[in-house]
């Protein structure tokens, strides 16, 4: 295998990250949200679950909870075989694939970072949204603003300000936990080295992933830097 | 008919009671300065009016019409509280101006979002939405920051900041205008700018409730005082009745002593 070939295999890892965190951000954000809301309800039965949820999920390690989902189905349905495996041999016949395909196993992975983010970013939500004065919510409710035009209208870009540094922090992590995905044998970029490593005795690929995080990680990095210079013409 | 009639309205806080029993009323048109001592209820009284806070008892009449009764509960959704409040504007201590919105648009806002919710606002989109911007440079002109329409609340000075504050309440014409310390939070220089929009305002018969610690403005520019004492009206009266030296509220009396001093 040459270099190019290389290239383009951990090329086709590193899409499967990707994919891992581009549907992890879009779905975790806005169930992050509603988290922040429940953890924050004035309804003692809807706060203290939520706050339990949140301790657990953000007390376990990730790579346990990806077995966990992977598991649980099975374990709960009784069922002696894994439906996330079960989804990927139906894919596999159906594409006629000569290989077994990944994507039951991708939606267990995805369900665990959805659910383990929106974790983490209902407890950065939650910060923000508090750290906003009362008074700003006063002034809007006196102006007969409704609490859902006070939350987008007068709140949220604030609030999008403040958590700015600490959601970029927690993006970038995001960006190397995809790696734990294969802890169930996804295929993504570090697999992908790996897999070379033991079946063509090449070592280098899995230095060279990082090449791959490192750019990734500096369009992010460039990317922050850009929102938070497009929010600093206000102070609040 | 009285603009604005509060009966019996008391509100505690836990166990403490913080308004025991105020009744009041305004004639349209007329300046009410609230005076007391710190922790006497005006902030709590003002924000009652607001809707900010619910009174445990009383009821509260705007021309004419109830707009509040505590014993009644079947009006207080969110929905009918907004509503009513409108009769109402509030200006903090703090301003609270929206920082991410220019001063035009913070002056715009509310009644863009309340033009929104006429049935015929669709119609009519581009004149109704230039028309409140209009009123808007226009109260901006009256408040004298005609020039500071598109800077941002950080790039202005306190008391510029309340200025706008006091013309994005004017915005939404309200029944009844109430002012929470609009100075306190101000150097004494900038107090000076703020009392003279006030004094303008007066001056046009805008209603206005003004919880105030400056004494000579009160003195001034009020028609009637309310004295508050540790959560009742001890004193209401014309303004020359309760800085004169005959004033009958012997409390009133040594209250204005203690700050002349
Ligand atoms: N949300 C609240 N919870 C508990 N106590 C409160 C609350 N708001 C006000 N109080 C108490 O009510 C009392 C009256 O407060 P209020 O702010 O109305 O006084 P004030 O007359 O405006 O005083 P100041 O001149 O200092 O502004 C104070 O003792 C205060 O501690
Ligand atoms: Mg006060």
């Amino acid at each position: 295998m040459n270099f190019l070939d290389i290239t383009l295999d951990l090329l086709s890892g590193f899409g499967i990250s990707c994919l891992l965190f581009c549907l992890t951000l879009l779905f975790a954000i806005p169930l992050g949200l509603l988290f922040s809301f429940c953890t924050m309800s004035k309804h003692r039965f809807i706060k203290a679950p939520a706050k339990v949820f949140v301790w657990i999920i953000r007390g376990i390690p990730l790579m346990l909870f990806i077995f966990v989902i992977y598991y649980l189905p099975g374990l709960i349905g009784g069922a002696s075989v894994n439906i996330f495996n079960t989804i990927d041999r139906e894919i596999t016949v159906a594409m006629g694939a000569s290989q077994l395909m990944w994507h039951g196993r991708f939606l267990a992975v995805l369900i665990a970072f959805v659910i383990n983010y929106a974790c983490y970013f209902s407890e950065i939500f939650r910060g923000g949204i508090e750290s906003i004065s009362k008074g700003q919510y006063e002034a809007g409710q006196v102006l007969g603003l409704t609490k859902s035009q006070i939350f987008f209208k007068v709140v949220l870009k604030q609030v999008v300000k403040r958590i700015v540094p600490s959601m970029s922090n927690e993006i970038i992590t995001l960006v190397k936990d995809t790696a734990l995905a294969n802890a169930i044998a996804i295929p993504e970029i570090i697999k992908c080295a790996k897999d070379m490593a033991s079946t063509q005795a090449l070592i280098w690929p899995i230095f060279y992933t990082a090449a791959f995080y490192l750019l990734f990680v500096g369009g992010l990095t460039l990317l922050f830097g850009f929102v938070e210079k497009k929010l600093s013409y206000f102070r609040g | 008919m009285s603009i604005l009639e509060v009966r019996n309205f008391t509100k505690s806080f836990g166990d403490t009671p913080v308004l025991k029993g105020i009744d009041f009323s305004m004639e349209k048109g007329e300046t009410l300065a609230i005076i007391g001592s710190s922790g006497s209820g005006k902030t709590t009284l003002l924000r009652c009016l607001n809707f900010l806070e619910t009174p445990d008892t009383g009821k509260m009449y705007v021309n004419g019409d109830l707009l509040f009764d505590a014993e009644d509960k079947s009006h207080t959704s969110d929905e009918a509280i907004r509503k009513k409040r409108l009769h109402f504007g509030l200006v903090f201590q703090n301003f609270n101006l929206f920082p991410q919105y220019t001063v035009l648009e913070n002056l715009c806002l509310a009644p863009k979002l309340l033009a929104k919710e006429r049935p015929d606002f669709k119609a009519h989109k581009k004149e109704v939405l230039a028309e409140i911007e209009e009123n808007a440079k226009d109260l901006l002109l009256q408040v004298g920051l005609s020039d500071k329409m598109s800077a941002y609340p950080c790039q202005l000075s306190g008391g510029q900041q309340q200025r706008v504050a006091i013309a994005r309440a004017l915005a939404l014409s309200p029944d009844i205008l109430c002012f929470d310390e609009p100075t306190s939070a101000l150097d004494p220089e900038l107090t000076v700018e703020v009392l003279n929009v006030l004094r303008s305002l007066a001056k046009k018969h805008l209603t206005m409730v003004v919880v105030t610690h400056e004494m000579a403005f009160a003195s001034e520019v009020a028609d009637r005082v309310l004295f508050m004492d540790e959560g009742v009206v001890a004193f209401d009266g014309k303004s020359e009745l309760a800085f004169g030296a005959d004033c009958p509220c012997a409390r009133l009396r040594s209250f204005l002593g203690s700050i002349a001093k």
